[in-house]
């Protein structure tokens, strides 16, 4: 499928998401990381003036927000990986925050691949603001359509 | 917020906190599926990814990359991290060992905050590169 540059620029609906504890703890232990400032709220708050994120933390949002919040190419599912993922934080993002993230696609481009064929990658950009109507972080992430299906 | 580290005390070179990830398995990513919501089959349904070719699951990237995190969050603090960047080079597959380091490569000022950058790799048991990245955290 020739690649849609028109999609650049689109945006999703903005979409909700509350910073919960019991998540942040929960992708804590996922993550194999025990420091106590994500399981501790008392020292959390003494050490960092609440409960901190994980630095990827804010990658849970992609499986939750409703599909119209994501604006999409006609990627084919299969073939689709994750490239690159980048987190930029201009604030501090704590537990009990609720934060309202909009999704942008940034860039579509093409490149030919090795193994895989033609590849082509989307560059989607999720700006997140908080209650105060701060810009807390930016999350980038690349997805890549292969020629081939993934994996092996 | 509480920095961890002093601007004047790092310098080019230096080597950040390594983290060691033994036996990676696939109650990791079954529990990340969880914490995340990732629940893209390849990385917990051994019926589906055997009918895809694929010999077994392997890690959600992501899994991998907040492993690495943790190198950035026991350098500088939890809350001290500006900009975390990871390119995804290879799978993390059950029974692996991954190393988690990084080290430093320069430093910079923005908006008044001092800034401490480096590059980050998680490498498996064989030394081959599974994730790569690069970091901004902020020193006091």
């Amino acid at each position: 499928m020739p690649i849609d540059k028109s999609i650049v620029g689109k945006t999703g609906k903005p979409f909700t998401m509350p910073i919960e504890w019991s998540k942040v703890r929960e992708f804590a232990r996922a993550i194999r990381d025990p420091n106590p400032v994500y399981f501790n709220p008392e020292l959390a708050k003494q050490e960092c003036g609440g409960v901190p994120v994980p630095p990827t933390f804010l990658q849970v949002a992609a499986f939750w927000m409703g599909e119209d919040s994501m604006p999409t190419a006609n990627f084919d599912l299969r073939r689709i990986l994750h490239g690159e993922q980048e987190f930029e934080f201009l604030k501090p993002i704590f537990v009990g925050d609720v934060l309202t993230g909009t999704s942008r696609i940034a860039d579509v481009y093409e490149k030919e691949g090795g193994r895989g064929g033609k590849m082509t990658f989307m560059v989607t950009e999720i700006e997140y603001k908080n209650q105060k109507g701060e810009v807390v972080a930016y999350a980038r992430g690349t997805l890549v359509e292969t020629g081939q299906a993934v994996g092996g | 917020m509480a920095a961890k580290i002093r601007y004047n005390d790092v310098k080019a070179g230096d080597a950040i906190p390594t983290v060691t990830i033994d036996n990676v398995s696939r109650p990791d990513f079954v529990r990340y599926a969880g914490a995340s919501g990732d629940f893209v089959p390849l990385h917990y349904d051994q019926t589906f990814v055997e009918a895809a070719g694929i010999p077994t699951v392997f890690a959600q990237g992501m899994w991998t990359a907040g492993c690495l995190s943790r190198c950035l969050t026991d350098f500088a603090g939890a809350g001290q991290v500006r900009r975390f960047k990871v390119r995804f080079a290879r799978q993390v597959w059950p029974g692996d060992t991954l190393t988690c380091r990084g080290k430093v490569t320069g430093k910079s000022e923005k908006n008044g905050e001092k800034l401490v950058e480096g590059e980050l790799e998680v490498v498996n048991q064989k030394g081959e590169a599974a994730v790569k990245g690069s970091f901004a955290v902020a020193a006091a």
